[in-house]
């Protein structure tokens, strides 16, 4: 339940200064609260709405439409498996099946320990080695299902710290630099945007 | 025929560190943006309209007309599509993980075309390792001297900033995405009458161009539009990745001449597919990604040529191929991609919404053995309310593309494999168990 560290705030201002407009550096900015605690918090979100100047609702309204984004608690890992119809036609659901049993949680369920949750999902473009899965989006190909007990088992004992980082972390390589060529200001707001505070009724 | 064509995106994949600035060096990098700065923007422009480079993204438009048509206006604004979702297509994920500097070249040879002020690269928010190596490919580019002021010493200036997405298929429709780039939900915009040329990002001028076309630029800089446009037949030029999954014994990217190579190359050529596993009988094919129309072996020695595709009621679409062998149930296949659009329609539009909702629970209760008789017909009707006709391409009635393609796999499966429906309904249980 926290709201952004100073480093992550300094973050999150540098990816405003990347955009014409501040509210473009949402989306990235809930990358960088979901990699601070996990999932997104109250408090995380409307920390955002606040550096954006919106409201937490638009923050959580926006939020709410991605899947990627867990507005509730989520385990350290986040199996994803893939059961669209390249994976369907090589077993896929049936490796899904088996992670269910393995885990001891439906899909879309997290394990007591809040090791793992395990969810079903849409295609995740690896499909040349179907049935695939990624957990915390690192990705794992032809899957067979003693593949996947090994993997639980490593993940569960650390082993795989260093390619799995823990769920919400999702790119490592910080952009090293701001905006250098000197770009024109952004276009006035779009007709749908919000009226000035403060105009005449 | 494989013909002997050499690779043009795909060139240095397979190159050790192949996504690093030092490799891209050492194998031609950004020498066609710098031949590109000494060139007149139309010019460039030129060259791609003589390439004749179709989209690679799935709409397959003349990459070089969308350019030109951009209202005259400041700023111009550049988004690269990188949010490749259409299922079983995998040809972009890999081009952001192994050769990112391609991308970022021909990106930057895009914005010198079309004067932008500033680029875009919106990345499927999944594809963690893409967006590692493509922002470190940034970082380096930068410090080369290839993105920012005064790029490889000429006067042209543009920024490049890398945009994660959030996980949303439709965010791979462009008015979506750049919905979704302005940090909102992503609801396609309706349009006509204003593409993004015209409205687009905030609602400035607009170009937004698939990552696999930016990576032909740099080649087609170097070589000229001409030499491009020598491969392949008619419309259908250059080469092009196709994502070959499904029950082949090869499943893989293949880069290859257009419209020269059948279908039956595609799947069954020892270099390519390699055949259907276990060397069983194919059933049927997608021959363009999962909103496409099935085609049936009778249709193997189609060339790859967008029109020819187009003319026999399907699509290339976004260059996937899945093939299904005679052990697939097509009422399950039928069920699974219906279940996908109807969990990723956006919600905006009542057909698509409520329809592939209809559809999902009807498929499902064929194949649960709880089909009754009518529901071919109910399926067709819901289908026809959605796409009214069942025409290729569909008529529209919603926003967006996405509703439409639901009836796809569902007319499909009816017209090919009445029968193995029907069984389901009759005996009230799947056949393939």
């Amino acid at each position: 339940m926290a709201r952004l560290t100073a480093e992550n705030l300094q973050r999150a201002r540098q990816l405003v200064a990347l955009y014409p407009h501040p509210r473009s550096a949402l989306i990235p900015i809930l990358h960088i609260v979901q990699e601070q605690d996990g999932w997104l918090t109250p408090d995380g979100m409307a920390h955002v709405g606040e550096l954006l100047d919106i409201e937490p609702a638009e923050v959580y309204g926006t939020a709410s439409f991605y899947d990627m984004f867990f507005t509730h608690p989520v385990g350290r890992h986040l199996v994803s498996v893939c059961t669209n119809l390249a994976c369907l036609l090589n077993g896929g659901g049936e490796l899904l099946e088996h992670a269910e049993a393995r885990l001891g949680v439906a899909a879309g369920g997290t394990t007591a320990d809040g090791e793992f949750t395990l969810e079903e999902v849409e295609c995740i473009a690896f499909c040349g080695a179907a049935p695939c899965l990624a957990v915390n989006w690192r990705f794992f190909g032809n899957v067979s299902n003693d593949d996947f007990d090994q993997l639980v088992d490593d993940l569960a004992a650390g082993r795989l710290a260093d390619e799995v980082p823990p769920h919400g972390t999702l790119c490592r390589v910080r952009r090293r630099v701001g905006l250098t060529a000197g770009v024109p200001a952004g276009p006035p707001p779009a007709d749908d945007a919000k009226p000035a505070q403060g105009s005449a009724q | 025929m494989i013909t002997d064509a050499k690779p043009i995106v795909t060139a240095r994949i397979g190159v050790p560190e192949s996504w690093t600035l030092r490799a891209y060096l050492e194998h031609g990098g950004y020498d066609g943006l710098r031949k590109a700065l000494t060139m007149d923007r139309a010019d460039v422009t030129q060259e791609v309209l003589t390439a004749n480079l179709l989209g690679r993204g799935g709409a397959g438009f003349e990459a070089g007309k969308k350019w030109g048509m951009l209202r005259k206006a400041e700023p111009v604004y550049l988004v690269i599509n990188g949010d490749e979702s259409e299922p079983c297509t995998f040809k972009d994920h890999m081009l952001l993980e192994e050769d990112p500097h391609e991308i970022v070249e021909g990106t930057l040879i895009c914005a010198y075309a079309v004067g932008a002020s500033q680029a875009f690269i919106f990345v499927r928010g999944e594809f963690a390792l893409g967006l590692e190596r493509l922002t470190a490919a940034v970082n380096e580019a930068y410090a080369f001297g290839a993105i920012g002021r005064n790029i490889l010493g000429s006067d042209f200036s543009v920024d490049l900033v890398v945009h994660p997405g959030a996980g949303a298929y439709i965010c791979g429709e462009e008015t979506a995405l750049l919905e979704s780039l302005e940090g909102k939900r992503g609801y396609p915009r309706d349009k006509p009458p204003w593409f993004p040329a015209v409205k687009g990002l905030y609602g400035a001028p607009t170009v937004v161009n698939n990552v696999e076309t930016m990576s032909n630029l740099p080649w087609i800089v170097q070589n000229g539009g001409a030499a491009f446009a020598a491969l392949g037949i008619g419309r259908s030029t250059g080469t092009r990745i196709f994502s070959v999954s499904g029950h082949v014994k090869r499943p893989a990217n293949y880069e290859i001449e257009m419209a020269k190579t059948t279908f039956r190359d595609l799947l069954y050529d020892p270099k390519l597919g390699g055949g259907i596993r276990n060397d069983n009988e194919l059933k049927a094919f997608v021959p363009g990604g999962v909103s496409a129309p099935w085609f049936g072996p009778d249709q193997l020695d189609m060339a790859l040529d967008q029109d020819a595709v187009g003319k026999a009621g399907s699509m290339l679409g976004s260059g996937s191929v899945v093939a299904m062998d005679d052990t697939t149930c097509m009422v399950r296949a039928a069920w699974r991609i219906t279940r996908f659009f109807h969990r990723e329609s956006c919600g905006q539009c009542t057909p698509c919404r409520e329809g592939g909702g209809w559809l999902d629970k009807v498929l499902r209760r064929i194949e649960l053995g709880q089909g009754r008789e009518s529901d071919l017909d109910l399926l067709l009707d819901v289908c026809d309310n959605i796409a009214p006709g069942l025409s290729w391409p569909p008529q529209k009635t919603t926003i967006c593309v996405l509703g439409p393609s639901i009836p796809s796999s569902i007319v499909s499966g009816i017209k090919m494999f009445r029968d193995e429906f029907l069984v389901h309904i009759k005996d009230g249980r799947c056949p393939f168990g």
